[in-house]
């Protein structure tokens, strides 16, 4: 190490001209080394600038911020009330209508790619994920609620009807609302959306398992769908759940979409043909016409948001490159 | 399950038809109906995607013309025909600015993670937390410049607007440049330290030119989504029915914010500088991906 400092020592004189190289260098990797901070900082002041600006609303609710039901933020009398739990629930119905749609067509596509694709169908494949990602999410909204929402309603009454009857079912696919607005288009929306995250994510983690594990399967006999559960799928697990935390993240983050066809209702209903809105919903429809602490409750909505997408990200990335540390390991 | 090939049939049809024609019926049709549904969930995903191309295609052609393209936005929801000037104007000055912005500082984060940080803890860390970034909600971004930027300047301006977009793509600037500056070959960072030149020097004149093709295209996808982002927008820029050429004052507008304005009325002319809004919208960022593209496969025909 030392031989060869004063290698270069000898040698730069020449070349950079005296110790201004040294300077240059240092200045150099410092200034790069900024940069790459301020990632750091950036996440940093976000957590610390929101909160304060957030701090008079959360304050004043105290932790019913999230535990009340009830967003009035200018009753007719008395102190104004956020309660932001009605679009906690929303925000979580949503995702969850989205993983349940997209989540099995994304792993559908992922395996279609590794396992099955034909070498010139595989490029068009991955186009058409690659466009599903590149259309802006206000376009998907636009096309949700003057194309699709006004057309699901139909499906939506046909459900109703059929599922009536069902005790418990009845209550889940209840009398849809009639503009197709709803926690479930905002979850078919969403289901498009995610599955570009959701693909990517999974086709790495799937492209990782072994050759030498499916040619094992398939030397025993086993057909390709044995093959993909009893060999595939054990190997990537762990990956497959970190892709599945990436689209919940995505999902739950989404606001312009959801906030055209969720409805825009304060509702907390099992009913998912029913109006309802999403924490990011509710900061873009309401931020513009907001003052004081009206204002300061919208960004504490933005807090929470901050928060748990931060921990569910944080966590998948975790678990993926867990599970491609654990992949790399046992193949070298 | 072993007994039911029998071993004149395997010595026939060798390994693969082994497989289809021996398989007890249960098995096979288990295996049929699961090939069908993989191959049905490519299907599932082009649906949405032809249908949105078609429609957004359809109805934003029927007002598209020079006039849209040209003329202010009228400042009735209610009244029909063209203008989206200022909403382009908006969007090609604002996702501009946020690529002078983020881009450079991208690239040189990116340096910073694949020359001096290596894997040194520190650089995981910013690693793993410029991931995470891109997984924040970009309306998160919006409520943070507005906290930072325009609660203190008193003003929503284009440049709060250009500071939430940049925000949304330096960890994705920094992330896919990295991926490619891990592609340099390391014999020429050790050809360029052997004749002497210091490490900046070696990154500068030798990493960065083998890697800038990769490195411009990545960019270019990170300003194609940009392009398309409203939500930080809503916050930060305020409205403007006229071209607003000057970033730092005055209320701005672009396109995704026109369309969810518009698109959120019930009134027809809203709903049609919608639609043609998003057309306009679509294409742009189609241009930049298609560059994007070829800009890639340029650099792979280069480097062959």
């Amino acid at each position: 190490m030392s031989t060869r400092t004063t290698k270069e020592e000898a040698a730069r004189p020449a070349l950079s001209g005296g110790s201004g190289g040294v300077r240059v260098e240092r200045l150099f990797s410092w200034w790069t080394l900024a940069t790459g901070l301020l990632v750091l900082a950036i996440l940093a002041l976000i957590l610390i600038t929101t909160t304060k600006q957030a701090w008079p609303a959360l304050q004043d609710m105290g932790l019913r911020f999230i535990t009340s039901s009830t967003w009035d933020p200018n009753p007719a009398s008395g102190n104004p009330v956020f309660g932001s739990l009605a679009f906690i629930y929303g925000t979580a119905v949503s995702s969850l209508i989205a993983l349940l749609i997209g989540v099995p067509i994304s792993i559908g596509i992922a395996l279609f790619l590794t396992e099955l694709a034909p070498r010139r169908l595989r490029g068009s494949a991955v186009m058409v994920v690659d466009m599903l990602a590149a259309i802006p999410s206000v376009v998907f909204g636009l096309w949700g609620v003057l194309v699709l929402a006004p057309l699901l309603v139909h499906v939506y009454r046909w459900v109703h009807d059929v599922f009536a009857p069902v005790p418990g079912l009845n209550s889940i696919f209840g009398e849809p609302v009639g503009t197709g607005r709803s926690f479930m288009t905002a979850g078919v929306i969403l289901a498009i959306m995610i599955i570009p995250i959701v693909t990517s994510i999974s086709r790495e983690v799937l492209s990782t398992v072994p050759q030498a594990n499916k040619d094992a399967a398939f030397a025993l006999g086993a057909t390709q769908w044995e093959m993909i559960t009893g060999a595939v799928f054990p190997h990537s697990f762990g990956g497959l759940v970190g892709a599945v935390m990436l689209g919940l993240g995505r999902a739950m983050g989404e606001t312009i979409a959801v906030s055209l066809v969720i409805g825009g209702a304060t509702n907390i209903t099992p009913n998912v043909f029913a109006g309802g809105n999403s924490m990011a919903a509710v900061i873009v429809q309401q931020f513009g016409e907001s003052t004081g602490t009206f204002t300061a409750a919208l960004i504490g909505l933005g807090v929470v948001l901050f928060a748990m997408t931060v921990v569910i990200n944080l966590a998948a990335r975790l678990v993926v490159r867990r599970a491609e540390i654990r992949v790399r390991g046992a193949a070298t | 399950m072993t007994t039911t090939v029998p071993p004149a049939e395997r010595a026939d049809a060798g390994p693969p038809s082994l497989r289809r024609s021996a398989l007890a019926p249960r098995r096979r049709i288990t295996n049929r109906i699961a090939m069908v549904l993989i191959t049905l969930a490519l299907v599932i995903a082009v649906v949405p995607l032809a249908w949105v191309t078609i429609s957004v295609l359809a109805r934003g052609l029927e007002i598209m013309s020079w006039q849209f393209l040209t003329e202010d936005i009228p400042n009735s929801y209610r009244r029909h025909g063209p203008g989206m000037a200022p909403a382009i104007v908006g969007t090609f000055l604002i996702t501009g600015a946020a690529a002078l912005l983020a881009v450079p500082l991208g690239i040189f984060g990116a340096i910073y993670l694949n020359e001096y940080g290596k894997q040194r803890p520190l650089a995981q860390v910013i690693r793993t937390m410029a991931d995470v970034m891109t997984g924040v909600p970009s309306i998160v971004m919006g409520l943070f410049i507005y906290t930072v930027v325009v609660v203190v300047t008193g003003e929503q301006t284009g440049f709060a607007g250009a500071l939430a977009l940049a925000c949304l793509m330096l960890p994705i600037v920094i992330r896919s440049s990295e991926e490619i500056l891990r592609l340099v070959p390391d014999d020429l960072r050790q050809a360029s330290l052997a004749l002497g030149a210091r490490q900046w020097r070696t990154i500068l004149t030798v990493v960065l030119p083998a890697a800038i093709s990769g490195i411009a295209s990545g960019a270019l996808l990170a300003i194609a989504r940009a392009a398309g982002e409203t939500a930080p927008l809503v916050a930060t820029i305020g409205i403007a029915f006229t071209v607003n050429p000057n970033l730092f004052s005055g209320q701005n507008t672009a396109l995704p914010a026109q369309i969810f304005r518009n698109a959120s009325q019930p009134f027809e002319g809203a709903q049609e500088r919608a639609w043609g809004a998003a057309l306009t919208l679509v294409v742009i960022v189609f241009v930049f991906t298609v560059v994007a593209r070829v800009v890639v496969s340029r650099f792979a025909i280069k480097e062959r």
